[in-house]
């Protein structure tokens, strides 16, 4: 060895550094995931104000508290910022955490591009949002941004964001080719692909998504930028062109994103529930196919989001069929966590209170995802309340429950303390209870044929969108408990063993709580094989 | 286990400033740029988005710079394990496959537009009454005739496949193959041969984008074919401008690689630079082999 890799051996074992650069500097890889976890949050409760603002102008028909063009801005902004903001970094702040430690690697493969990842991120959003300062306002043509309102009649700050996209996609390209080279380079020796944990399968699943499809989306914001700026035609017919392109474009980046945010819930839940059911995970090699499969299904089953623009009938079969064979290796998945509890001796502890909750409730979400996606039913549905409800419960009680009931899971080995379970369940049971008050009526005024995206409404409206306007405030401000839970457990508590949770599997749990700076500086030594 | 004593050191670095820089560079550059655009559809005069712009390119360029050189620096250095080169390898196979994608998403975008939505405007098929508003509209590709002349200008003819761009075919093929013979040149270790045969590469790919200059000059000053006039127009120079660029991007990774090979950084076992470049290089060339047949040959 020579004297530059005995130097760079002592590097290693540096604590991080003090201050604010530590955070801008860092190559770490728990210093990221950390930043992302932050930022996330940080975007979470942004776009959570934004979702109040809608819930309180809709609290009752009629105009109260906003304009409807401000309205338009807040729904853009909300489901902008939620999907690229808060939940997409949350999954990408888990993996930044947790995918190293659970592989043996000593840290991500690219370090340097890691940070660099992440930091484009604060400027992108910064962008993004300082677009409602702009001159003509915030993006608001939806967060699916439909040609020719986002091209012919958007407002100049359109310009921006469709940058603030690039930028996103650029962040997420890289985290995703990260993460893909970690797990496929840097496992620990003898750990083959089929011995991952199931959150690193469904990571590395998603990863891929991740790679294939943000140059789609970015594909598609340049065509717009170019139809804005340089007048070209596609997405206008009277150059031959067709705003129904930008919906085949956009939607065929918009169905794996879909699966992109949920993915990583799955591999969430596999990892808590056999852990409180203190039995292995009911049928592994089942659960990485059904991931697979899904991932695959994703790439062929875009237009069911477009039923009612007038596909050809065979069209319109094709999708609909598609679809509904997602729900094969989806019920593969739901039937496996049951079946890990299945006479296990269950305990219910905040991580486990949300991982159960994400499973009937998102289950809730694919059944009303399963009636969408007929396609006489849904000419009925589309844009209607039905939908809103539909997305929101596989992606509120579904990915955000998932995320949070990992950050209960995973906090004492981050902190090394245990957080206030009092306080965690009283966290869960105000966020279900508020989350099912919230969403549950959006199903009936959505068959009874309320439109999205609307500031006012028919007044026979009124009584469930009232109910919903104050389940989302107990949602929302519930959220500050997380906050201060979190907190509270950053800066002390009860001291957490290294193995945290009794019936818990996987290399994390066999470092030291809190997991020191630098984890696997050498691979570990892998426990004995139970299925060799 | 007998998997530790083959253990190499995974090299994770310190702590950098240089992806600081490079957010900050990105970000500026697209932040000017987007200025830039709103200033020009505005008709506002203002220096403001090109400085920005200019700032942003130069933070991004140096950062860039100094981020290559650290990475060669340490690679000399001998910090990075097999396993290490491992992961560059991955990682620029997935950011060739992201590129991939990309382009997929504009030649899907051909293919759509191709095959339904010029007859549909035109009245076929079931969703036929589109044919409503632009009643003098005749279905045909390549699409001279927009539905709209007033707002889409109508050119009066497109690039034929068996001049220029045949040319150019042969140019790029011809320079996939040279890239291979430097790659010969490395793993036998003759420096001259090396520099000698991507100096021709180079030259191919500069050629190339010359020729590629002059098509455009030909298709904007007499053929009327440009950006606005039509769908033909918007996906050939969106095609074959983004095939462009990551010509030029492909051509400054080669001229890099020239300087290195003059420095001798190359041997057998130790040019994934050069590999890299050269795998982008072909990547580029079937790209462009797509292109011929799509947007040339079949298109026109």
């Amino acid at each position: 060895m020579s004297a530059v890799i005995e130097n760079h051996h002592d590097d290693h074992h540096h604590g991080p550094d003090k201050g604010l650069m530590r955070w801008v500097l860092t190559t770490n890889h728990k210093d990221i995931g950390t930043l992302y976890l932050w930022f996330s949050f940080a975007m979470f409760l942004v776009g959570g104000c934004m979702a109040l603002v809608i819930r309180a102008e809709l609290f009752q028909p009629g105009l109260q508290l906003v304009v409807p063009e401000f309205f338009n801005q807040m729904t853009t902004m909300h489901g902008l910022i939620m999907v690229f903001g808060a939940v997409m970094p949350a999954f990408v702040g888990l993996a930044n955490w947790l995918v190293p430690m659970m592989i043996g690697a000593p840290d991500m493969a690219l370090p340097r591009m890691n940070n660099y990842s992440f930091w484009i991120l604060p400027f992108a959003f910064g962008m993004l949002l300082s677009t409602l300062f702009m001159e003509g306002g915030a993006p608001n043509f939806g967060w699916t941004f439909y040609a020719p309102l986002s091209t012919e009649y958007a407002p100049p700050s359109v310009t921006f964001f469709i940058f603030a996209v690039h930028l996103m996609g650029i962040s997420s390209i890289m985290g995703s080719i990260n993460v893909v080279v970690t797990i496929l380079n840097l496992r620990a020796p003898g750990m083959r692909l089929m011995d991952m944990p199931l959150f690193v399968w469904t990571w590395l699943i998603t990863a891929y998504l991740l790679i294939a499809v943000m140059p789609v989306l970015a594909g598609v914001v340049t065509m717009m930028l170019m139809d804005i700026h340089f007048g070209t035609a596609f997405f206008n017919a009277g150059g031959g062109g067709d705003p129904v392109l930008f919906q085949h474009v956009f939607w065929f980046f918009g169905h794996p994103e879909v699966y992109i945010m949920i993915l990583p819930a799955f591999g969430v839940v596999s990892a808590i529930i056999p852990t409180f059911a203190r039995k292995k995970l009911f049928g592994y090699d089942s659960m990485v196919y059904a991931t697979a499969s899904i991932a695959f299904l994703s790439f062929i089953v875009w237009a069911h989001h477009m039923f009612t623009v007038g596909m050809p009938i065979a069209g319109e079969l094709y999708f609909m069929y598609a679809t509904m064979l997602i729900a094969v290796p989806t019920g593969v998945k739901v039937f496996n966590w049951v079946a890990t509890m299945w006479q296990g001796s269950m305990t219910f502890e905040t991580p486990m209170l949300f991982a159960i909750a994400f499973v009937i409730l998102f289950t809730i979400g694919g059944l009303s995802g399963l009636m969408l996606a007929i396609v006489p039913a849904d000419f009925q549905y589309h844009d209607t309340y039905f939908v809103v409800a539909h997305f929101h419960y596989v992606l509120v009680p579904g990915s955000i429950f998932s995320i949070m009931a990992a950050a209960y899971y995973w906090l004492p080995k981050w902190t090394g303390n245990m957080y206030d379970e009092t306080l965690g369940k009283t966290h869960f049971w105000l966020s279900f209870v508020g989350v099912n008050v919230t969403f549950f009526p959006q199903h009936f005024i959505g068959l009874a044929g309320m439109p999205r995206r609307y500031p006012d409404y028919a007044l026979q409206f009124a009584d469930w969108n009232m109910v919903s306007s104050v389940g989302a405030f107990i949602f929302g401000f519930s959220q500050l408990l997380f906050l201060f839970i979190v907190i509270k457990c950053v800066m002390g508590g009860k001291k957490a063993t290294d193995e945290v949770w009794d019936g818990a599997e996987g290399l994390e749990w066999t470092i030291a709580s809190p997991a020191p700076y630098h984890t696997f500086s050498t691979p570990p030594a892998l426990p004995e094989r139970a299925t060799a | 286990m007998s998997s530790e004593s083959t253990y190499e050191s995974y090299y994770v670095p310190h702590n950098s400033p240089l992806p600081i820089f490079a957010s900050l560079g990105i970000f500026l550059t697209v932040y000017g740029g987007g200025n830039i655009l709103n200033e020009m559809s505005a008709g506002t005069d203002s220096n403001f988005g090109a400085t920005v712009f200019a700032l942003g390119s130069l933070v991004m360029a140096t950062t860039l710079f100094f981020w290559f050189s650290k990475v060669i620096e340490e690679n000399h250095a001998k910090m990075y394990s097999q396993q290490m080169n491992k992961s560059f390898v991955w990682g620029m196979s997935w950011f060739i496959f992201s590129e991939v994608m990309f382009f997929a998403a504009f030649f899907g975008a051909l293919f759509y537009v191709r095959f339904w939505v010029v007859d549909w405007i035109g009245g076929e098929g079931e969703r036929g009454p589109s044919n409503m508003l632009w009643p003098d509209y005749v279905p045909q590709w390549p699409l001279l005739n927009n539905p709209n002349p007033e707002i889409f200008s109508t050119p009066q003819g497109v690039i034929g496949a068996w001049g220029l761009p045949l040319i150019n075919t042969i140019l790029l093929v011809t320079s996939s193959f040279t890239v291979t013979f430097a790659h010969h040149a490395i793993n036998d270790g003759e420096r001259k041969k090396i520099i000698g045969w991507l100096v021709v590469t180079i030259a191919l790919g500069v050629l190339f984008l010359f020729c590629q200059a002059y098509e455009y000059y030909e298709a904007y000053v007499h053929l009327g074919l440009t950006l606005n006039s039509g769908i033909f127009g918007s996906t050939f120079f969106m095609l074959t401008g983004f095939h462009g660029a990551h010509v030029t991007i492909g051509t400054i990774m080669l001229i890099v690689m020239l300087g290195r090979a003059m420095k001798g950084h190359f041997t057998k076992t130790d040019c994934f630079g050069f590999e890299a470049a050269a795998w982008y290089w072909h990547f580029v060339d079937v790209v462009w082999l797509l292109l011929f047949v799509l947007v040339y040959v079949i298109g026109t």
